[in-house]
């Protein structure tokens, strides 16, 4: 497939009851198709006993809608849809533990600002980074603070709405 | 007035309308027993292992069209039942597991006999379920049911508690279901019909792939009229033989690596491709590059997961395929294609894959032919997996709406005892006839027991090659005929049906064979022949893995002294010719004269 989408990441929506076992068999499904999964989130949505998973796999097209297809046909999954076309918004959340020393502080902190990121805890030796932006903007952060060396690190992966009133 | 989940379960069970369950007990599952009893229209039937159970289940759901349902103990039971279950997944198989579960309390803290099963089986289900409550169970046991029988069919596996099995609760049989996720894709997009009628209008060189679907969805008017009314010829993968009349002169027989040359030629030549009810599995297409290169493609299919899988199409159709057959009927016009099918009927002469050789060995070809003969058609074959369920597919003309049972995606040898066992259950009215390898026999072969303890009149006709038959073929055609680990020591099999009360023959000559047969027919229980056969025999035309359909190995030509050659197919369309007057069917015919 030539096409531009092929071998992208892909943003997939999916409406899940909330039972016992249900990521596990998302996940088992991911494993036994072979398909490759980069980042999964999960958490409640406004249907009450259903999640919302934003799952971002990466394939060209037909592997893709295999994917979604695949998905769908487990008992406890309601909806998938793929948003990567859709005009949506995604987000995901780090928190990044950088290396700082008196001489290093203020310009770490500097950098956090440009990124409207927040600094949520003061250690000794190291500041606790929390930012919130599309992939990029955590990647260039992220990219910006790894001279000054990054400890420890922590992502979300990414969640994703459509925007204005599509309900997905 | 409260019952235990035990006998919610029975009760659950005959509001299913279940009649048979096939298992073997143990101690997570006693209470359960201990309820059969009181429910004698439950009939019991106890295996040797519980791969019997879930292959009787099996052959059982195959031939019913209803959930078989099997049970089993947690541990070692439950695992036991795992290549059963997994086998109804892959050929779409509606099948109840139900297996008892170590006690709520002890769960997880690898407790006797304690796995966890529904983990096990997660990606070999269709669903399953660990029930926590007893209040869950008959809403659980309905739940189960409606996934295993609707839509694209499959295995559901319901793990229960021992304790759960004890507490008691109320029975109340819930009428609705709330399955938010579970949506059945039924009629078939009209626009797409619509669409794929122009296709097929307009084709000059179509050709039907016929699969279970057509079968699963018991569509055999539908597909004969729609054949029928668009002269479209028919191949068949394995699953999809018994879908449409094999001695019909659109029938071709057999696709795929094993397939008919004339079937094989005719899909890779073809400017349309009707897939009906099949999933474009490997072994029908061949390397999928190469496939049909000139096609266009329709594929009428429930799951709409398996539009696009394998194959790309053009005009998918997600919908069962009896409405949407009967939609399409509606929408084409009655088709002519004279040429096209004269073409493959100068295939069918120039690579004539089913003649029988004269021979001095026993050779299974003739072997299944005269049973085909014998039984004039009218059984049902359970085959085993391997040279003997290729000579099974192809020299036996499937006349009869589904009427080869076989596994063919798991492809598990042993399949073929416990599954004749289910059918001959299933429908005790009709005549079953077992066809096993020597090799796969012996996998399941202890339940030569189950057929004696219920007396169950199934027919055996061991294949026997005193070979893995079909890897030692590959050893020969693939590996310099390097042999290893193929040759094998077998038992007298006709001492061992003896052994278990069943009649038995060893044939070892040609004239034997009808007579043995004939015996066997005659003998009103379970009978089992051993059929000596050339032990080097091979099943062509094959085409070697990774190569496309129109690469195929063909026997060498038979020495024409003395030859007889006999070919069931051909004097099947003669016979037909004989009885039809259709003018176009004649002329097609007059070729072959
Ligand atoms: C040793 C060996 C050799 C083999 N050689 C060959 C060979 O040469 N040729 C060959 O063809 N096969 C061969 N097979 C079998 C092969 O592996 C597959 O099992 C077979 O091709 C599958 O056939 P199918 O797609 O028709 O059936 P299935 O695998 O059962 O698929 C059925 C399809 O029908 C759909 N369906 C179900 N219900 C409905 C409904 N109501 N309406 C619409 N669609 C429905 C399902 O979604 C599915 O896509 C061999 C197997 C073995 C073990
Ligand atoms: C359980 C299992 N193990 C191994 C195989 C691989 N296999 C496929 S066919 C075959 C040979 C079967 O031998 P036999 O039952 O004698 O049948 P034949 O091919 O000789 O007719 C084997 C080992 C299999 N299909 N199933
Ligand atoms: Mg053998």
């Amino acid at each position: 497939m030539g096409d531009k989408l092929a071998n992208t990441k892909h943003t997939l929506v999916a409406l899940v009851e909330d039972k016992p076992g249900v990521l596990n068999r998302i996940a088992s499904l991911f494993r036994r198709r072979n398909f490759n999964i980069q980042s999964l989130a999960v958490g409640s949505s406004e249907h009450p006993g259903l999640s919302r998973m934003t799952i971002v796999v990466g394939g060209d097209i037909a592997q893709v809608e295999q994917v979604r297809k695949q998905l769908e046909k487990l008992i406890n999954v309601v909806k998938v849809t793929d948003i990567t076309e859709e005009d949506m918004v995604s987000r995901e959340l780090a928190l990044i533990k950088v290396k700082a020393t008196t001489t290093t502080r203020s310009e770490i902190m500097q950098i956090v600002g440009i990124f409207r990121a927040n600094i949520v805890d003061v250690g000794p030796n190291s500041l606790t980074v929390e930012v919130t932006g599309d992939e990029d903007k955590v990647n260039s952060l992220l990219g910006l603070l790894h001279d000054f060396g990054v400890k420890e690190l922590s992502r979300t992966g990414r969640i994703a709405l459509t925007r204005g009133s599509n309900p997905f | 007035m409260k019952k235990t989940g035990a006998q919610i379960l029975c009760e659950s069970l005959i509001k299913e309308g279940v009649e048979v369950i096939f298992g073997i007990l143990g101690g997570a599952v006693l209470p359960i027993y201990d309820a059969f009893p009181q429910y004698p229209k439950l009939r019991h039937i106890l295996v040797r292992h519980e791969q019997g159970a879930a292959h009787a289940a099996d052959g059982y759901a195959r031939v019913t069209h209803k959930a078989g349902v099997c049970i089993a103990t947690s541990g070692p039971g439950a695992t036991n039942l795992v290549t059963g279950i997994a086998n109804a997944y892959m050929d779409s198989v509606p099948m109840i597991a139900i297996t008892g579960q170590v006690a709520r309390p002890v769960i997880g803290k690898d407790a006797f006999q304690e796995t966890d099963i529904t983990g096990i089986t997660l990606p070999i289900t269709k669903h399953n379920y660990l029930v926590n409550d007893v209040a869950e169970l008959a809403e659980t046991i309905k739940e189960a049911f409606h996934i295993a029988q609707t839509g694209r069919p499959g295995p559901v596996l319901i793990d229960i508690p021992r304790d759960v099995q004890q507490e008691q609760g109320d029975f109340v049989y819930p009428d609705k279901l709330d399955l938010p996720g579970y949506r059945i894709p039924s009629r078939g997009h009209p626009a797409q019909i619509k669409k794929a009628a122009k296709l097929i209008n307009e084709a000059a060189q179509p050709v039907i792939i016929a699969g279970r679907g057509i079968i699963i969805s018991q569509a055999y008017d539908e597909f004969k009229e729609f054949a029928e009314k668009a002269q479209i010829p028919v191949a068949h993968t394995l699953l999809g033989l018994g879908s449409f009349p094999g001695n019909h002169i659109l029938d071709l027989g057999m696709l795929g690596m094993h397939g008919a040359p004339c079937a094989n030629m005719a899909v890779q030549n073809a400017d349309l491709l009707i897939a009906i009810g099949m999933r474009f599995d490997d072994r029908a297409t061949g390397n999928t590059r190469e496939f049909a290169p000139n096609a266009r493609i329709i594929h009428i299919d429930i799951d709409p997961a398996e539009i696009g899988k394998n194959i790309p199409t053009d005009v998918p159709v997600v919908g069962d395929v009896k409405s949407v057959l009967t939609a399409l009927n509606a929408q084409i016009e009655r088709g002519e294609h004279v040429d096209w099918l004269s073409k493959i009927e100068q295939w069918r002469y120039e690579h004539p894959s089913l003649e029988i050789r004269q021979s001095d060995e026993l050779l299974p070809q003739y072997i299944i032919h005269q049973i085909c003969e014998a039984t004039n058609g009218d059984a049902f074959v359970v085959t085993g997996v391997g040279q003997n369920q290729m000579w099974a597919a192809r020299y036996f003309v499937y006349t009869n709406p589904n009427s080869l049972i076989s596994a063919g995606g798991l492809g598990p040898m042993g399949f073929e005892l416990p599954a004749a066992i289910g059918v001959k259950i299933g429908r005790p009215g009709e005549v079953v006839w077992c066809v096993a390898g020597d090799g796969g026999f012996q996998m399941t072969i202890q339940e030569l027991a189950t057929i004696t303890q219920e007396n169950i009149a199934v027919k055996i006709a061991i294949l026997d090659n005193g070979y893995l038959g079909m890897v030692r073929q590959w050893q020969e055609l693939f590996y310099e005929r390097r042999y290893v680990a193929t040759k094998l020591w077998n038992p007298d099999f006709v001492k061992i049906a003896e052994a278990y009360d069943i009649p038995g023959l060893r044939v070892t000559r040609r004239e034997e064979v009808i007579p043995a047969i004939q015996k066997a027919m005659e003998y009103p229980g379970p009978f089992l022949i051993d059929f000596l056969i050339e032990p080097e025999e091979n099943i062509y035309p094959i085409v070697p893995p990774g190569e496309s359909l129109a690469r195929f190995y063909e026997p060498s030509k038979p020495e024409v002294s003395g030859g007889q050659i006999l070919s069931t197919k051909h004097e099947m369309l003669n016979n037909i010719k004989t009885q039809n007057s259709n003018d176009q069917k004649m002329r097609v015919l007059n070729l072959e004269i």
